[in-house]
């Protein structure tokens, strides 16, 4: 079963007539190949149309669908050979963040994301995505880990945003994000961080800082949620759509305000529409990226890493 | 029938027996409730006597109790907010921006200052809570970034006080790339083995928490403050349930590990002399042994 969005219902009718045709034909024996043919072209066209022209609220949604790969399914088909590490070596083991050693191509390298489930059940025992301070210990253990070795890091970022709760305010949620954005600022090795869905505030950033930071077509990137944003600015969840707007987070937003360093194509209609693509996708761009950033000694990276988010601001000076 | 009674007799003063009193003369403590006179209150560096409240203060009142003589130079103070969203609520950014320009006679939510404590010198960066609610956006990053630059060419320990709700919706990902920026610049002033303070005060959240603000060499804390990375409102509706006690205050966040030490603000410029001569290997010219 498919889910649709609101946006796609004329995509969503079209999908059943073609199903109705294509049980027609095998039933009845009757020759409906120029009205499927007609009829899937009329799709292509119809997403070409809708998804050329997303909003910002639409992207949103789209970074949500539960159809869409999240980090394992990535480790799973873009990597070889993945050991999967657990723990801070501190508190536990937290499960909103995965990562280890894994192969891409012929390179070795630490790759680190959120992770969120499918079901209630993942869901709870991912925390919906939403890492506790120990998750971002983990995280920069298997990062000093990979620059003791030499070895390049890349991170998948998808989280609707750090836990709120008790025990993360405990053991100083703040400190551990506040941390790995220190330490990932002068990490030796290259590192490449891909938003794949949600990019929620400082719990997307607290894995975010990197050489080259990228956004896949349909994600979103930002200091705070949409409904967040409306609930504080207009007191209400009901101006999330606006929201969205206003906070300028799509990849394309994020790119023109050079606050990211690339957009990476998606398949027609997401995602999550086509996994295999996405996948090769993604393996193309890190294997280039990570040959790209090899060239450069360890100095001249960290120089320009900072350089690069120290350039990051708009203001005017007199 | 007590409680019918009135218990206060201030309500019952006559209008003529009431004494005209300038404004400003006294100042009422908005915890305890108590009045003194503002002057007293000042020289108290803004803490109440009686119930040990300290009040919210700005960049002024800190550069003031800090600096000795309150001489400092102001660093960096061209530095000006712009829209760069075009962000429009339920009012739009400029006027914000304007309005609380207007009211506070700021720029933005931070002012940074170079001059002595206790005869140490010390870069201070220091937020306006009463401007937009200290929130970081872009100035603020900036103001910090060069604090931390100047502090390096110069070879002088930086100090950044934190009051604020967090990162400012308005400038969206700007604000949450400062929490980055600054963070890296951190790092650098780090590596020349210059100290970095983080004096933590009420209240300080969100993305301020999540980034330089936790960071300190040092962590120092006034007490009783709020602080915290998600607010106690967003975790009560998370959890469904009462936050604990004094959660979140200084005083939690040194009994789990995340503060050196809290420091009254009557006693922080004579606290951060003592640390700046250790760090210094200075002794005070006073006690110096002969």
């Amino acid at each position: 079963m498919t889910t649709y969005f609101d946006f796609e219902k004329s995509i969503q009718e079209l999908d059943e007539q073609l199903q109705k045709a294509k049980q027609l034909a095998e039933k009845s024996k009757i020759d409906l190949a120029p009205t499927i043919k007609d009829l899937e072209e009329k799709i292509l066209l119809e997403k070409k149309k809708i998804y050329g022209n997303l909003t910002g609220w639409q992207r949103v949604q789209i970074s949500r669908h539960a159809d869409r790969p999240y980090a394992l399914d990535y480790i799973e088909h873009c990597f070889t050979d993945f050991i999967e590490q657990h723990g801070d070596r501190n508190v536990k083991d937290d499960k909103a963040i995965v990562g280890g050693l894994a192969r891409l191509g012929n390179q070795s390298v630490m790759v680190i994301g959120h992770q969120k489930g499918r079901n209630t059940k993942q869901r709870q025992f991912r925390n919906f995505g939403m890492p506790n301070p120990e998750g971002y210990r983990k995280a920069l253990r298997l990062m000093k880990l990979a620059e003791k070795f030499n070895i390049p890091i890349v991170t998948l970022i998808d989280t609707p945003g750090a836990s709120p709760g008790l025990e993360a305010e405990e053991r100083g949620q703040g400190e551990a994000i506040a941390k790995n954005l220190l330490e990932m600022s002068v990490l030796k090795v290259p590192v490449i961080c891909v938003v794949i869905g949600e990019g929620a505030s400082g719990g997307a950033l607290g894995i975010g800082v990197g050489d080259k930071v990228l956004m896949l077509e349909n994600t979103w990137y930002s200091v705070i949620s949409p409904e967040s944003c409306s609930s504080i600015l207009w007191r209400s969840w009901d101006h999330k759509a606006k929201a969205a707007e206003a906070l300028k987070l799509t990849a394309t937003d994020m790119l023109q305000n050079g606050l990211i360093d690339g957009i990476i194509a998606e398949p027609l209609g997401g995602a999550h529409n086509n996994p295999e693509e996405m996948y090769a996708t993604m393996k193309e761009t890190l294997t280039q990226q990570i040959e790209e950033l090899k060239k450069f000694g360890s100095e001249d990276l960290i120089n320009k890493r900072i350089e690069k988010f120290s350039g990051m601001g708009a203001f005017e000076e007199v | 029938m007590s409680w019918f009674k009135r218990v206060k007799e201030g309500i019952t003063t006559s209008t003529e027996d009431k004494k005209a009193v300038p404004d400003g003369l006294w100042h009422k403590c908005p915890r305890c409730k108590k009045a003194i006179l503002a002057s007293d209150h000042q020289a108290n560096c803004y803490v109440c006597p009686s119930c040990k409240y300290h009040d919210k203060v700005g960049s002024a009142e800190y550069f003031e109790i800090l600096f000795d003589d309150g001489i400092c130079e102001e660093l960096f103070a061209g530095i000006k907010p712009t829209d760069p969203l075009t962000f429009s609520d339920t009012k739009d950014y400029k006027s914000r921006l304007a309005e609380s320009q207007k009211k506070s006679g700021l720029t933005d939510a931070l002012r940074a200052a170079t001059g002595n404590v206790d005869g140490m010198p010390l870069v201070v960066a220091c937020m306006d809570f009463n401007f937009i609610g200290g929130s970081m956006g872009s100035v603020m990053g900036e103001k910090i970034a060069r604090a931390i630059d100047y502090g390096r060419e110069h070879k002088i320990p930086v100090m950044v006080i934190s009051k604020s709700g967090g990162a400012r919706m308005m400038e969206a990902a700007f604000s949450l790339m400062q929490m980055a920026k600054t963070s890296a610049k951190l790092a650098l002033l780090a590596k020349d083995g210059i100290p970095y303070i983080s004096l933590l005060t009420d209240p300080t959240t969100g993305g301020v928490t999540a980034s330089f603000a936790m960071l300190g060499d040092f962590n120092i804390a006034e007490p009783e403050a709020l602080i915290g990375f998600a607010g106690p409102r967003v975790i009560r509706e998370t959890i469904g349930k009462d936050l604990p006690k004094g959660f979140q205050s200084s005083e939690f966040l040194l009994e789990h590990g995340f503060v050196d030490f809290i420091t009254p603000r009557t006693e922080l410029k004579s606290k951060l002399g003592q640390l700046l001569r250790l760090l210094a290997n200075k002794p005070k010219e006073s006690e110096q042994a002969s």
